[in-house]
């Protein structure tokens, strides 16, 4: 089969690969229909994640339809013909975190987890297409996949709705949505989110969704804050504005009461001075990840608030705002999503119009110009907010 | 998951108390450091090397070393003297090599045969310092994990022995052979399949078991699981204590290690692999660590793409 895999850093290329087989009882071998390109993914591509190896199959969203299953798959809960969503992150529903729907912390599917316990001080759950600190399991940007644990993880898709509007189940609709939740919301909150991409403009219309009184973006392209302000949302450019003085103008003073941290590790900096503080620092690894949007997070936020982190760290950071955080009592929420535990009800979501997610597609390519898609969306060029693929 | 390794130590261990070859690598010490001291010339002239003040000189250093050393094995015998005789054997191979480079033929007969009589030597003290440390240093290795599931179900899993190698990477096979008695096969360092018999020496259903290799184990072993509520109805823990007599001691430990087995890791890793089989039913396998328990096997990693039909046949089977 075709599939879209790494070679080094800044280079990811379509190659024939075998099919794959099962490999545990309980898989379960799916036919993709649609794939999409995660803001993550690109972290994999710059090289910032440990524990790429050349020939690993990149892809974390994906769909399609399940066309073989292991001796060991629950019949009455998966079968050959199912079109199915997969989530990124691989649950048992067996494990202590898993039964307390911390699906993306499983105990058991990660059988890289002496490695990830190294880095991380304990494991994380297997994830498809991400690295072998995550398992080494390969992803879905290919025209089939081995998806393990067939009858706890994939959700079934039994009504007439199109891929585009379901895909994102499989990652960055949950991820956005769970940004929101761990704001824990309630009347009159002004919620800021950094960051304008897939992830971002999810974690505004869940904001929206789940009662924010306002919702701010803050984010450096242009367009993408267009795509924000399309649905009304209010947005703050950081190149040309000093953000800590348009978000006091924007509360009346007071800061917003929530704040989503929505991009991670390779965050860029209006002030030059300070990325390339952080650059370089990054450069000769001295640390890992530039935080500038979690330390503009964290200083931003209304006394008391809270600073919820879905932007994807890898290792460590540099000057953490701690006296920030600590003496203005914030709390900071964090987590790779736990995507099983949201699918279900933001589907009924998406049945009832609540969301679209269809809303972020800019771009629909064939699987074989994956390559073209990752170029176009590190770089930002043609607008592109979210590439979608087909096999 | 938590892991610690103990070495027990005492002042002098039970491998060389009342060890005749202790005792006899003492007396050889002493009688060949007083030759040494007492006529360092006539000892130069044995070895066929000029009986220069500077060689009498080293002659005398090397006297002074050997009497410390069978004061230490007799006097206190502890097997560090025993790798003080080869860290003073290396010593004196490496004066015996420059000898012999800078010989100018006369006797150089003798100084040949006192290097292959000092190469005999090394080899029997290497040999009295790897088996005497090897009974003096049990190594402990101690881990735990919480699986979910009530004490009496963990347990039961537990103590139907033959399950073990479904989970222990280094367990080929568990037989039991009867009352209390079962029959072991593992792989050990360097590809070399290990037997033993064993007997249960502590079972109390729901709580704890406990097992230990007759005589005759290649390397003696015992090992015991504990099985404790977790607090707030959260499963079992379970606590895995297993000692081993490594052949070699600490030497072999650190062999061992520099051939990629880290006990204390391995340890972990079956518990890791237990509690996928306890509460997923298989140990999860992926495209980057496609062998199962073989987990010593995955590094360097397959790339995580699937399997050709050839390397699938390899891993599964």
């Amino acid at each position: 089969m075709k599939a879209n895999c790494w070679v080094s850093p800044n280079k990811v290329e379509v190659n024939e690969v075998p099919d794959p087989t099962i490999l545990n009882s309980r898989d379960a071998i799916v036919q993709i229909t649609s794939t999409a390109i995660c803001g993550s993914d690109l972290h994999l591509l710059d090289g910032y994640v440990p524990t790429m190896q050349k020939g690993d199959v990149m892809g974390h969203e994906f769909m399609g339809e399940v066309v073989e299953v292991g001796p060991g798959v629950d019949h009455d809960k998966l079968r050959v013909g199912d079109r199915v969503v997969v989530p990124f992150p691989i649950g048992c529903g067996a494990c202590y975190a898993c039964q307390n729907q911390l699906w993306s912390c499983c105990e058991n599917t990660n059988p890289n987890a002496g490695m990830a316990e190294k880095m991380f001080g304990h494991p994380v759950a297997g994830i498809y297409g991400y690295s072998h600190l995550t398992g080494g399991f390969a992803g879905g940007q290919a025209e089939y996949a081995r998806v393990v644990l067939a009858d706890v993880n994939p959700l079934k898709i039994e009504s007439d709705l199109t891929d585009e509007q379901v895909l994102f189940l499989s990652d960055i609709l949950p991820t956005g949505y769970m940004g929101a939740d761990m704001c824990e919301i309630t009347d009159g909150d002004v919620v800021a989110v950094w960051g304008a991409g897939p992830v971002g403009q999810f974690a505004m219309d869940s904001a929206r969704v789940l009662g924010a009184a306002n919702v701010i973006a803050v984010d450096g392209v242009p367009y993408r804050l267009e795509m924000a302000a399309s649905q009304g949302y209010q947005t703050i450019n950081y190149s040309d504005t000093d953000v800590r003085s348009a978000l006091l103008e924007l509360t009346g003073g007071r800061g917003p009461d929530k704040c989503i941290d929505a991009v991670g590790l390779e965050a860029t900096h209006g002030a030059a001075h300070v990325d390339l503080y952080d650059r370089a620092k990054q450069a000769v690894r001295s640390e890992t990840d530039r935080p500038h949007a979690l330390r503009q997070a964290i200083t931003s936020c209304r006394s008391g608030g809270i600073v919820s982190v879905i932007g994807v760290y890898g290792g460590l950071i540099d000057k953490f705002p701690a006296g920030s955080w600590m003496n203005r009592a914030l709390t900071l929420k964090t987590g790779q999503c736990h995507v099983q535990r949201y699918m279900r009800p933001l589907l009924e979501r998406i049945e009832r119009g609540e969301l679209d997610p269809t809303r972020v597609i800019t771009h629909r390519l064939p699987l074989a110009e994956a390559p073209h898609g990752y170029d176009i969306f590190k770089n930002k060029q043609d607008r592109c907010e979210k590439v979608v693929l087909t096999p | 998951m938590t892991t610690g390794i103990a070495q027990k130590r005492s002042t002098t261990p039970a491998a060389v108390r009342d060890d005749s070859l202790t005792r006899g690598l003492g007396w050889a010490s002493a009688a060949l450091g007083a030759s040494q001291l007492v006529r360092p010339g006539a000892f130069a002239r044995g070895l066929g090397v000029a009986d220069a003040p500077r060689h009498r000189l080293v002659i005398a250093i090397v006297g002074a070393r050997e009497m410390v050393a069978a004061a230490g094995l007799l006097g206190r015998p502890h097997p560090a003297w025993l790798w003080a005789r080869v860290g003073g054997d290396a010593m004196d191979l490496t004066l015996l090599g420059r000898a012999l480079k800078n010989h100018d033929g006369r006797g150089l007969r003798r100084t040949v045969l006192a290097t292959a009589a000092t190469v005999g030597i090394t080899l029997t003290d290497l040999y009295a310092a790897i088996t005497r440390t090897r009974k003096g240093k049990p190594m402990e290795l101690r881990s735990s994990t919480t699986v979910a599931g009530r004490p009496d179900e963990v347990y039961g899993f537990w103590s139907r022995l033959d399950q073990l190698p479904m989970f222990m990477a280094h367990l080929e096979d568990v037989r039991v052979t009867g009352e209390r008695r079962s029959h072991w096969r593992a792989a050990a360092p360097f590809s070399r399949d290990v037997e033993w018999d064993a007997e249960t020496t502590d079972d109390v259903p729901g709580q704890r078991i406990a097992w230990r290799s007759l005589d005759g184990a290649d390397i003696p072993n015992s090992g015991q699981v504990r099985f404790v509520p977790a607090p707030g109805g959260r499963g079992t823990e379970v606590h895995v204590t297993l000692t081993y007599d490594l052949p070699g001691g600490a030497a072999g430990k650190a062999v061992a290690k520099y051939f990629g087995e880290e006990p204390s890791q391995h340890l972990d890793d079956d518990l890791r692999r237990f509690k996928q089989v306890f509460e997923t039913g298989e140990v999860i396998r992926s495209d980057g660590a496609p062998r199962g328990k073989r987990a010593r096997a995955e590094f360097p990693q397959h790339p995580a793409r699937p399997l050709s039909h050839e390397e699938r046949k390899e891993v599964l089977t």
